[in-house]
């Protein structure tokens, strides 16, 4: 047993914190949240010399072959830096489907340009119906020749307005049952008939809807098998609800140090808030689950990255750090009191992200759910 | 980073899986309505279950996991001691002296004579001692150091009056360790000494000190002029405030705890699945499935918790803070999940353990009580927070 990280990866978190705090930090970042775009390409060319995009891609199509902790500890930092940009969109939502189902041609085209940051991707998935269920799936792809013709509605898509290639889940069969009747398109964002329409979000975190009329994509650019495309979007959300934890966990670290940082300071009745019992309860509390919510990740990322069985822990893990970051993300805006609730404040960044990522790939519901069905309920 | 046990360790882990899941075949009729820690001492057949695990444990050496060979002991690291608890408390089995192994030897070890250490260590690890703990008294609870209890001086003794309360077990116990004030005229801490004794002598009176349940875990101890070779002075005259720190120096990552409750958990979700209510078994109620899910999500996440704990132990940190956290979550889980427990199981569930019509032999009734103990006991709830607040988050403390 060894529930340290490496040096190597230890010097990963310092240097992407460094450079978040350098190149990013919180005035810039509210900035982006007002910008269509929402990240600074100058940005995005320097984390991709990094090698922070490639960091999970293997060395065969020019990334350094990292782990699934590497990945985490770079979550970590990016959520702690609440840094924006389409990282999470096209190294979890694209580069991991890329390598897990792609063909011999598609992750030579695409995965070196994802390492090199050359193109972004976006995950087309979820609908009006907002389910992460394969049935929500109302998007059709009916054959044509060597094409697909696509027609339908995505919602909740980060990202698109941006992206390169958009990752599309559609259904290739009318009568079989959802979960085999699905199938997973690469489309550049080119193709004529894609309409995208920004989705105000609460997290300003550049969602937008996708309207596919009659777009036109050819057959080589399914990704995987055709109606066999609903377990790669499976295996696709865990990792994505295990990945985005690893951001909220980040975001988490924050909110703890800041208020701690902040009950040292700031004083009231001739004493700094911190020497009161309520707030020190508050903080000993906000401290001991946050270090749960990490124990809990690192463990699950650890069976991830070794190949064991991982979904039960995932679903837990989702649920915990969600109700935790949510929980203590408010509780933090309560310890800053009235200047917590500001836009100028920081805190309030934290508790608009911590509700936009406790729905992503899952609500705590829908996790604690799955995790009823695993231990025999 | 990597989870995964050493070859040995996992042998280790076969081992005590083996002897436990065996012995707690051996547990008396009633045991299955109690909660571990106290148990033993809540009647005859309870306590010689525990005598005789003990016995068991301290023939293959697992009292002493931790010690240095010469004394007896098998040099084992926190982890080993982590894998041993988490299975023990799993399979609910006793024989470990809730003080002997854990506070004492540690306290010995760090600041015994090597007299004392020969004198006092192989009994320990051969389960011959039977301890109580003489610490809290009516007026100092969390702030033990404003004990009154008075050690006076005389020839080769000190002689001992005072009254100590909360002393679980001391109707079973052969001997005593407790803190005494040698000098009163100096600030509070600085005034302490630890003795150990045996109780089997003049001067040392016993008084139950029933528990809500009427189950009889508690006593008051009261010193009549009792007398304690110097010898037996842990550490020096009026340091002993020092050698209870030592006590932090074992295995505390509250797995046992964890284990504890999610053996409870499993047995809850299997009662689920059995009950049926309003035409559906329990299992399928909305409610109940999010409520178990949820205490089965807190308590992975504590598992994990707990072994960084002993992880950090394990590379020479006392990780306080950290152990305190382990000590009020896992305390506070256990009174969560009997009460939910208690509520799920409805009408059937406040059914006492002695009727016939008990669900779950009465389990929920009993530790829905029981557990109330554990949450203020070797440093409440509230105590441990303070400790987070103060030595782990750096935060002013209020003199």
């Amino acid at each position: 047993m060894n529930l340290d990280f490496t040096e190597e990866q230890e010097m990963l978190r310092t240097m992407a914190r460094d450079f978040i705090e350098k190149e990013c930090p919180k005035t810039k970042v509210k900035e982006l949240e007002e910008d269509p775009k929402g990240y600074s390409p100058e940005t995005w060319s320097k984390m991709a010399e990094l090698g922070w995009m490639g960091l999970i891609i293997p060395e065969e199509y020019g990334g350094t072959n990292g782990t699934f902790m590497d990945l985490v500890i770079l979550l970590e930092e990016i959520g702690r830096g609440c840094l924006p940009g389409p990282f999470f969109s096209t190294v979890v939502l694209g580069a991991l489907p890329i390598m897990a189902a792609g063909n011999q041609e598609q992750k030579q085209e695409l995965l070196p340009k994802i390492a090199k940051g050359e193109i972004i991707t976006a995950l087309a998935l979820t609908e009006p119906s907002a389910s992460y269920n394969a049935d929500a799936i109302e998007t059709k792809a009916i054959p044509q020749g060597d094409d697909y013709i696509i027609n339908g509605t995505k919602l909740f898509v980060h990202d698109a307005h941006v992206a390169n290639y958009l990752i599309c889940a559609a259904r290739t069969h009318l009568l079989a049952r959802a979960e085999d009747s699905i199938t997973l398109f690469l489309v550049s964002i080119d193709t004529p008939g894609l309409k995208i329409v920004p989705l105000p979000t609460i997290a300003d975190d550049k969602q937008n809807e996708v309207v596919f009329e009659n777009v036109r994509v050819p057959k080589k650019n399914i990704l995987g098998t055709v109606n066999q495309g609903w377990c790669i979007i499976q295996r696709l959300l865990e990792q994505a609800a295990l990945a985005k934890c690893a951001e909220m966990v980040g975001g988490a670290d924050w909110t703890v140090e800041t208020c701690i940082a902040y009950a040292k300071e700031r004083v009231q009745y001739d004493r700094p808030i911190g020497a009161f019992g309520a707030i020190q309860t508050y903080l000993a509390e906000m401290w001991t689950e946050v270090g749960m919510a990490k124990r809990l990740l690192y463990y699950t990322a650890w069976l991830e990255e070794t190949g064991r069985p991982s979904s039960t822990e995932i679903s837990m893990t989702k649920a915990w750090v969600s109700k935790t970051y949510t929980h203590w993300s408010r509780m933090g805006v309560q310890i800053h009191g009235g200047i917590g609730t500001t836009r100028d404040h920081d805190m309030g960044l934290y508790y608009r992200r911590a509700r936009q990522a406790n729905v992503l790939f899952g609500t705590p519901d829908m996790h604690t759910e799955l995790v009823a069905q695993q231990i025999g309920l | 980073m990597d989870f995964e046990l050493t070859p040995e360790q996992e042998a280790l882990r076969a081992e005590f899986e083996v002897f436990f899941s065996e012995e707690e075949n051996n547990a008396p009729a009633e045991w299955a309505s109690k909660g571990l820690m106290l148990a033993p001492f809540e009647s005859d057949e309870s306590w010689s279950y525990h005598r005789s695990v003990a016995e068991k444990l301290a023939k293959r050496g697992w009292l002493a996991l931790p010690w240095p060979k010469k004394y007896g002991g098998q040099e084992h690291s926190y982890i080993e001691q982590l894998i041993f608890s988490e299975s023990r408390a799993y399979h609910r089995v006793p024989g470990v002296d809730l003080w002997g192994p854990g506070i004492v030897a540690p306290s010995i070890l760090e600041h015994g004579s090597d007299e004392l250490k020969q004198e006092w260590l192989p009994r320990i690890a051969n389960a011959e001692i039977n301890w109580c703990q003489g610490w809290s008294e009516p007026n100092s609870g969390s702030d033990l150091a404003s004990l009154t209890t008075r050690a006076t001086e005389d020839g080769d003794d000190y002689v001992i009056n005072g009254q100590k309360i909360w002393t679980s077990g001391a109707h079973r116990a052969s001997h005593i360790f407790f803190m005494a004030r040698t000098n009163p005229d100096v600030p509070k801490h600085k005034g302490i000494t630890y003795f150990l004794s045996e109780v089997n002598k003049p001067g040392f009176t016993v008084r139950p000190l029933l528990f809500m349940n009427r189950e009889h875990d508690y006593n008051e101890v009261f010193f009549d002029n009792f007398r304690v070779p110097k010898k037996n002075i842990v550490g020096q005259v009026n340091q002993g405030w020092q050698v209870t720190m030592a006590g932090i120096n074992f295995e505390r990552s509250m797995i046992g705890g964890v284990a504890e409750a999610k053996r409870d958990l499993e047995d809850l979700v299997d009662f689920c699945r059995q009950t049926h209510r309003d035409g559906q078994p329990l299992a399928k109620h909305n409610n109940v499935r999010n409520t178990l899910a949820n205490f089965a999500i807190e308590i992975e996440a504590l598992r994990q918790y707990a072994y960084g704990v002993a992880w950090q132990q394990s590379k020479g940190s006392f990780a306080v803070a950290e152990s305190s956290a382990s000590k009020y979550i896992s305390s506070e889980l256990a009174v969560r999940l009997s009460n939910a427990g208690l509520e799920i199981m409805g009408l059937g569930g406040t059914v006492r353990g002695c009727s016939r019509w008990a669900k779950l032999h009465g389990k929920l009734e009993h530790s829905c009580q029981a557990n109330l103990g554990i949450t203020i006991a070797g440093g409440s709830t509230e105590t441990m927070k303070n400790i987070i607040s103060w030595m782990g988050l750096q935060l002013p403390r209020i003199k």
